[in-house]
């Protein structure tokens, strides 16, 4: 299969997921009229306008957005730390974005201050967005700041994993001394859904990830130089820490947006680059980068699709469902070709 | 006359370190890197070899002294300029993964495309002439990790040649390498170098090797002066015995190798020639007896034809008929252990 005719099978199997997620839910909605109520037809009925215009589409693109955003982020870091078990949040991104939530749900709430914060008209999920970008873009500067001066990637790498201690145990203590609908709110939001970003967050949302994306793309020829490692890069006119620290950027930029919108979505960022990478047999990152997007968005899409199960009114957290999805995925891809493993990236 | 791209005039290389004094690593190196020319550095373990190679590719400054490019100091190169002049290959692994053989040796074009990585036909030639020149030709379409360790690091010797480099380094690259890609290895980059009239540097272990490719060699060694010169010139002049000075490893100036410096255990006298008397004189050295002609010693070992066989006498005291080397060596020990 040539590649062309792997990226179009890919941009279909997004549209059909895309049309799927649009028709299917509690409430199912035939395939014609969702087509029709999309190309802004007006003969069917308000109430399922209603339900695909301000529930279904934003939540659409949200996941589209999203598991793009995570798809390329993990490529990144995947590629930057030549290690194939990286992640998204491997630099702490999301630990901040919990301490910041953790911090918002448990100890404001507690001190009586969400009051204040309601009548300021930023509690509810914005107040949570609010403070999800403020804890990611503290630990961001911190690491940003480091790989200014650090030499070493493994030192990076080891700075990235203490902060999340770091901040994974400030939660646990608030848990100890927080009271029951506060954990259960956190726990909520650590399970991860892309069903709360209204059309007014997006104006947000979706302009952030366009960048950290285009930023991606923009470095995918010095991706490229350190797939051979710091050494050749630099053997090659890279200058490295100028890159990695764009790298990082755009990285934690796309990993922290999304965790402060739909809470830290699990296993897509690692998947989405080694399935990317098998079906299109390359490590080239100019191909990747925008492979990663469409496969990113598709199996968003699907395990969102999976979560709400359709025909009825149950919602599994979604996080449990990209893990059961993506982890025998990932086995077999990697059992099935073992120098994936050794591939790096 | 040949001309120069790379020199190093006085240069002493090391650590500078912040609260103490520098640390030196290797000082007064004159040299002089023609183009077409393919010098092996060499020293043992510990002498700086890498710390020189990153010395002159301009990663690691130097203590004093200068690294020039053409006559200029290498510290003014911007890296992409200097990325158009100079290309390196390492001793690490490279997990690539998935990437074809291809698109890596075309990574080398890095410097010379726009930010897209777009390849020009003029980069795409350069990259078809490096496949051809390392002859990986029948690999070029396959993935980089399905390689064999010899033919990955062929890759990585093309990738270094599409950068269309005045001057190659290479630091080990045939460490995981066995004897035949080795040889392999030397022979493609001493033609490399006069084809390409690059000049082509690499450090290496491989001294027999070295002195049968090298068009020159740089020996380093701690505690040493440096020296350098025509691999036959050095030899002639003892230069190794000093560099490589070891109690347990003596250089051999006729075979031009090292050999385990074994206690002296008395001389044999050694009659026979060709093949097979060559072999005897190898098994008799390697047993710690010193080799002189005929008649010159007693005991002595004699080399007979039975036919188309091979067969020993050894004779002293006694005289015994060998039908192998292993004999002659027990018959020979027997012989001073008489006399002890």
């Amino acid at each position: 299969m040539s590649q062309s005719l792997k990226f179009s099978t890919l941009a279909l199997t997004l549209a059909v997921v895309f049309v799927l997620e649009l028709s299917l839910g509690s409430v199912m909605i035939p395939l014609k009229t969702v087509i029709s109520i999309l190309a802004g037809g007006q003969d069917s009925g308000e109430s399922w306008r209603q339900i695909i215009l301000l529930f279904r589409l934003p939540r659409a693109v949200t996941a589209i957005l999203a598991g793009a955003a995570l798809g390329v982020a993990g490529l990144e870091m995947q590629t930057l730390f030549r290690n194939p078990l990286v992640e998204p949040y491997i630099l702490g991104v999301s630990s901040g974005a919990s301490l910041g939530v953790a911090l918002v749900v448990m100890v404001t709430d507690g001190l009586g201050w969400n009051l204040l914060l309601e009548r300021a008209g930023i509690m509810g999920s914005t107040a949570l967005v609010v403070a999800a970008t403020l804890g990611s873009l503290a630990v961001l500067s911190v690491v940003l700041s480091f790989a200014r001066k650090v030499e070493s990637n493994i030192t990076l790498l080891i700075v990235g994993l203490m902060f999340g201690y770091i901040a994974s145990s400030l939660v646990s203590i608030m848990m100890q001394f927080s009271v029951e609908h506060q954990m259960q709110r956190f726990i909520t939001w650590t399970f991860g859904s892309f069903g709360s970003v209204t059309w007014q967050q997006m104006e947000i949302f979706a302009p952030t990830l366009a960048v950290g994306i285009l930023l991606a793309w923009i470095l995918a020829k010095p991706l490229n130089a350190f797939l051979l490692g710091d050494g050749y890069a630099r053997s090659m006119g890279v200058n490295v820490r100028r890159v990695r620290f764009w790298i990082i950027a755009s990285s934690a930029l796309l990993a922290g947006t999304v965790t402060a919108y739909c809470g830290p979505i699990a296993f897509l960022g690692i998947a989405v680059p080694h399935l990317c990478r098998l079906l299109l047999k390359t490590s080239d990152h100019r191909t990747l980068v925008p492979a990663v997007v469409l496969m990113g968005a598709t199996l968003a899409l699907f395990a969102d699709r999976v979560a709400m199960v359709p025909g009825s009114q149950i919602a599994l957290p979604l996080n449990a469902v990209t893990s059961l999805i993506g982890a025998p995925v990932v086995v077999a891809v990697i059992l099935k070709r073992r120098h994936v493993m050794e591939a790096g990236a | 006359m040949k001309t120069a791209v790379l020199e190093m005039l006085s240069l002493s290389i090391g650590y500078s370190r912040r609260s103490h004094a520098a640390h030196v690593v290797a000082e007064q190196l004159t040299a002089t890197l023609c183009e077409g020319e393919f010098v092996c550095l060499l020293g043992p373990n510990g002498a700086g070899k890498s710390t020189l190679l990153q010395t002159l590719t301009g990663i690691r400054a130097p203590l004093s002294g200068s690294v020039l490019f053409d006559g200029v100091s290498i510290g003014t190169f911007p890296p992409r300029e200097l990325a158009k002049r100079l290309s390196v290959v390492l001793t690490q692994r490279v997990a690539a993964g998935m990437m074809p053989v291809e698109k890596l040796v075309a990574l080398g074009r890095y410097p010379f495309t726009d930010w897209a990585g777009r390849l020009s036909k003029k980069d795409t030639e350069a990259v078809q002439r490096a496949i051809e020149a390392t002859g990986i030709g029948p690999l070029a379409g396959r993935p980089f990790c399905e390689l064999s360790d010899g033919e990955q690091q062929k890759v990585m010797i093309a990738r270094a040649l599409a950068q269309e480099p005045r001057v190659m380094i290479l630091d080990e690259p045939t460490a995981f390498l066995d004897l035949p890609h080795r040889v392999e290895l030397l022979h493609l980059l001493g033609r490399l170098a006069h084809d390409c009239a690059c000049a082509v540097l690499m450090s290496t272990h491989e001294l027999d090797l070295a002195l049968r490719c090298a068009d020159r060699l740089w020996l380093l060694a701690p505690g040493a002066p440096f020296v350098e010169g025509t691999p036959e010139d050095l030899v002639l002049q003892g230069a190794f015995s000093s560099t490589f000075a070891s109690k347990l490893v003596q250089f051999d100036q006729q075979t031009g190798a090292f050999r385990a410096a074994t206690q002296q255990r008395g001389a044999v006298a050694l009659q026979g020639d060709g093949v097979a008397g060559m072999w005897t004189s190898r098994a008799l050295e390697r047993a710690g007896y010193q080799v002189v002609g005929a008649g010159e010693a007693e005991p002595w070992v004699e080399v007979a034809m039975d036919g188309a066989d091979i067969c020993w006498w050894v004779g002293g005291k006694t005289s015994t008929p060998c039908a192998s080397l292993d004999a002659v060596l027990e018959s020979v020990s027997q012989e001073f252990g008489g006399r002890e």
